[in-house]
Order: structure tokens, then sequence, then C-alpha cells
């Protein structure tokens, strides 16, 4: 097996008595207080998150005439220069290769941020789609990232490095300067709550993360506490909800899919929208603090109908939670269903997202 | 009266015929928070190392083996509202059933809180 990378941070996370785990190649830390706890404290205060593993690329060049514009299922020429959009590279089976965001940095710039496990492939693929390859390097080494997400996130955030984030909008970002190094802050995340995402130089992310937790409205939340309050708001998790045999409207995403421009994967898709899904996506509540997980699976009417993609216990909510890709004829809102592994039973039934609406993501 | 252990983690304690069932304290910290147990239906019979109980962190599904031979005789109705007891005392306010009728030979098959010390230290 290849060994596992680390983040600049493993020594702090070790330092806090992390339980670190695999994840997508790297040592991560999964929880430090407690899984639940942090959720908490991400939903009613700032918990900070050690990003450090997801990749980041650079394309420099023109945007049309280099060959990005056609890479993805989004068109990248009309990000405004400062903000970012969310979407996919797909295969020619219009599968998804990767879930990603663009962050307009210039007009001639852009950063692609994509999943850990993935980073490698993604590189190699989106540099293969382009007229230009050179255009494209990968700086995820030299690039440090870490989130704060919570409802006191932009008041700590303001406190720490200026006003200039006060009034950043949803999905929008600004160049500005984090312990004199050239960082990025956007407000984006992947809890439901008010949140920014840091990007600066790897060698700048230790002495953030130790400034940040000096402060006593900041606490750290392992990849634990981020599952939870991914799923609570029903973000799909590559991997699990999204893998290169599924697609985006599959996956229930058509909103990230333009089907007004061309991108690799786009006839297949052409292809599902005539022909119908042949699965598609549930979200689900149980009827008891029971957690569904992974590759249980979904019966209804005492017949298979389809797979668990992502479950969990969701304290917000305290009940179990989950999403799941059914038949079509089990994917109406209302239907009952039974989820099963085992000696492991539950009744469910299909409710609309996000499962947690309380958050304060857009406030 | 003594605790007793199974390597699956389970303890019991007896008194009398009766004997309280739970999972151990190094259990529930390992499973992290513990977010739902199922508890065993009042009057079920089981044997020694059946499955008797389950119960799910935010982690993972578990079952819980019955420590000893006996019968359902009362639950701790407390956990359906809050399973999270099992994470503040596994080994008391946590406990998850009594079984009656126990036969106190099986716990020859068992280990004492010291022996169970050295089994964790081993693992």
């Amino acid at each position: 097996m290849e060994e596992l990378k680390a983040t600049p941070l493993r020594a702090d996370h070790e330092n806090l008595k992390a339980l670190m785990a695999p994840f997508g190649g790297w040592l991560m830390p999964i929880q430090y207080s407690g899984i639940i706890a942090e959720h908490k404290w991400c939903r009613e205060q700032a918990a900070l998150f050690d990003i450090c593993h997801m990749g980041e690329f650079l394309f420099k060049g023109d945007v049309v005439a280099d060959g990005l514009e056609d890479v993805f299922t989004f068109s990248v020429n009309s990000i405004p220069v400062g903000r970012s959009r969310y979407g996919f590279l797909l295969n020619d089976a219009g599968g998804v290769i990767d879930d990603l965001i663009v962050f307009r940095l210039a007009e001639d710039e852009a950063m692609i941020v994509v999943n850990a496990a993935t980073t490698d492939n993604d590189f190699a693929v989106i540099r293969s789609r382009l007229k230009n390859p050179a255009a494209l390097t990968d700086i995820s080494a030299r690039t440090g990232k870490v989130d704060l997400q919570g409802p006191l996130s932009r008041e700590i955030m303001v406190q720490h490095f200026g006003p200039s984030i006060q009034d950043i909008p949803f999905f929008k970002f600004i160049k500005t300067s984090i312990l004199g190094s050239d960082a990025i802050v956007s407000r984006t995340g992947y809890t439901g709550e008010l949140g920014y995402e840091i990007f600066l130089p790897a060698d700048k992310v230790t002495e953030l993360w130790r400034l940040l937790l000096e402060d006593p409205r900041v606490a750290p939340a392992g990849l634990g506490a981020r599952d939870l309050l991914r799923l609570e708001m029903g973000y799909s998790l590559y991997g699990n909800d999204l893998d290169e045999t599924i697609t985006p409207l599959t996956a229930g995403l058509p909103g990230f899919v333009n089907m007004n421009k061309e991108f690799v994967g786009k006839a297949a898709l052409e292809r599902e929208i005539e022909q119908g899904s042949p699965r598609t996506k549930v979200a689900f509540k149980v009827d008891s603090r029971r957690a569904p997980r992974h590759f249980y699976q979904i019966l209804h009417d005492g017949a298979e109908v389809g797979v668990v993609t992502s479950g969990a216990f969701s304290p917000m909510l305290s009940c179990g939670i989950g999403l799941g890709l059914v038949e079509p004829k089990a994917a109406a809102l209302g239907t009952r269903l039974t989820i099963k592994q085992d000696r492991v039973e539950m009744e469910a039934q299909v409710v609309e997202l996000p499962f947690y609406t309380g958050g304060s993501l857009r406030s | 009266m003594a605790k007793f252990y199974t390597k699956e983690h389970e303890w019991v304690e007896m008194a009398g015929a009766q004997a309280t069932v739970g999972i151990s304290e190094h259990a529930a910290h390992e499973l992290g928070d513990i977010t739902y147990v199922e508890l065993p239906k009042i009057g079920k019979s089981v044997k020694q190392f059946d499955a008797l109980a389950a119960i799910e962190s935010v982690k993972a599904a578990s079952d819980i083996y019955a420590p000893v031979s006996g019968k359902v005789a009362e639950v701790n109705q407390a956990l359906n509202d809050a399973p999270e007891l099992v994470n503040q005392g596994a080994e008391s306010q946590g406990w998850i059933c009594k079984l009656d009728g126990v036969n106190e030979a099986e716990l020859g098959a068992l280990m004492d809180a010291a022996a169970y010390d050295v089994y964790l230290k081993g693992l």
C-alpha cells in the first residue's frame, strides 16, 4: 500500500489527541473531542477544519482558446472574476470523474479545487483535454487550506483579518493578505453554515491554525463531524454519492450541468434525458434513531429497488438520514422505504433536501 | 458481586440468579458517540454468546452478545431517548438489560476485571 500523505498540521492534530485515520490517501483527523460535540460546535459557534488534503490546480491562459471552457459541465468563461462555481468533470459515459469548484481569479486565471483522492487523475484528465496543457499547474503541495465554518465565523474572520471580509457574499471570494502572505478567503463550505474557506501558502497553515484556535469561539473539527454536517444538508460526497458510474443527472444535480455548452460526457447525458435515468437519487428520513449506512439495501413493497450511498444519525433531526439511488418508481416524495442489511432493518420515508434547514449558510 | 467481561467487550454482574449486562467502558470509548441502542424484547431467551442487542455510534453498528444464557427480565428504557448514557457510564447508568435464570457456572468462560485489563493491553 502506498504511504499515507500528511498535511502540515499533522503534529498539531496529534498534540490535540485527534483520532487519525486514512482518508483519500491522507492521514487525517477524524475527531478531536467527539464527532457530535464538534458537529454541534460548528452549528452554534465556529469550527476549524484542516482541508489541506484537497487538490488545487492553477490555470493561467485564455479560458476559451486554451480549451478550459469545454472541460467541465459548466462554463468557466462566464464566471465573473471574484466568483466561484461548482460542477463536474465527466467521463465519456457521463460518469463523474470528480466534483469540483472553479475560482475565477482573473480574466486569464482560475483555480480548480478538487477532491484529495482524485487529485492526480483529475490533473491528468484536465490537462489531456486542454489545447494548451502547459496552462495548468498542480499547486496542491504548496497550497494550504483550512475552513472556518459556523454562525460566528464572520465576526471572527473580520476581527482577525480585517473588514474586507465582512461583506463577501455567498460563493464569492476576495484576494487578501493573511499573516503577511497572499491568501484567498472564499465564502464557501461544506457544512450548511456561514463559513469561509481560506487558501494560503502551505508553510503558513500552522501559524493560521494556531492563531484561530487561540480564539475561544473556535474549536477544531474532524472529518467525522464534516461528514454529518454535509449530509444534513444533502451535499454529495465523492466516492459515496458520486463516482464514475453515476451521472450528475442520476445524482440529482442537473443544476450544475449546462447543456447549452460542449463538454465531455454531454452526449451520454443527452441520451439519459431522452431515455430517462434507470436510477435516481433519493433523500430519506428513518423512523427511528437507527442510522442507514453506505451499501445497505433499499426495498419498496418488499422488492429491492436500490442502495444507500450515504447515511448517518442526524444530531439536528434526532433520527437516521440517508441518500440513496433507487429505481424511479420508489423516488417520489413520501414513498415508504425499508432499509436493510443482515439483521438490521429500518423503515424510512422519502423527503426533500436539505434535511436540516436551520443553518446560517446565507445569513 | 464482581463483574465479568467477554472478549467482545460485554460485561455482566450477578445479583442472585439475575445478571445485569452492558458494554465495557473500553467498548463505549472505541465506538465514540452512541446514537442508538436496540434493546432486546422482554421475555426473550438467549444462549451464552448469542446476539442479544445492537448498538450504533456515529462511526459503526455492532451487535451485543449475551455474556451468559438467560431470559430478558428488564431493559434500560432510558436508552431509547438517551443512548448517550452509555458513553456517560457504560458500566453504570448505561446498562443494557437484566437476565433471569442465569447459571453462574457460565461465568467460568469469562474474564474478571484483572484478566480483562490484561486482555485489553494485548489488543
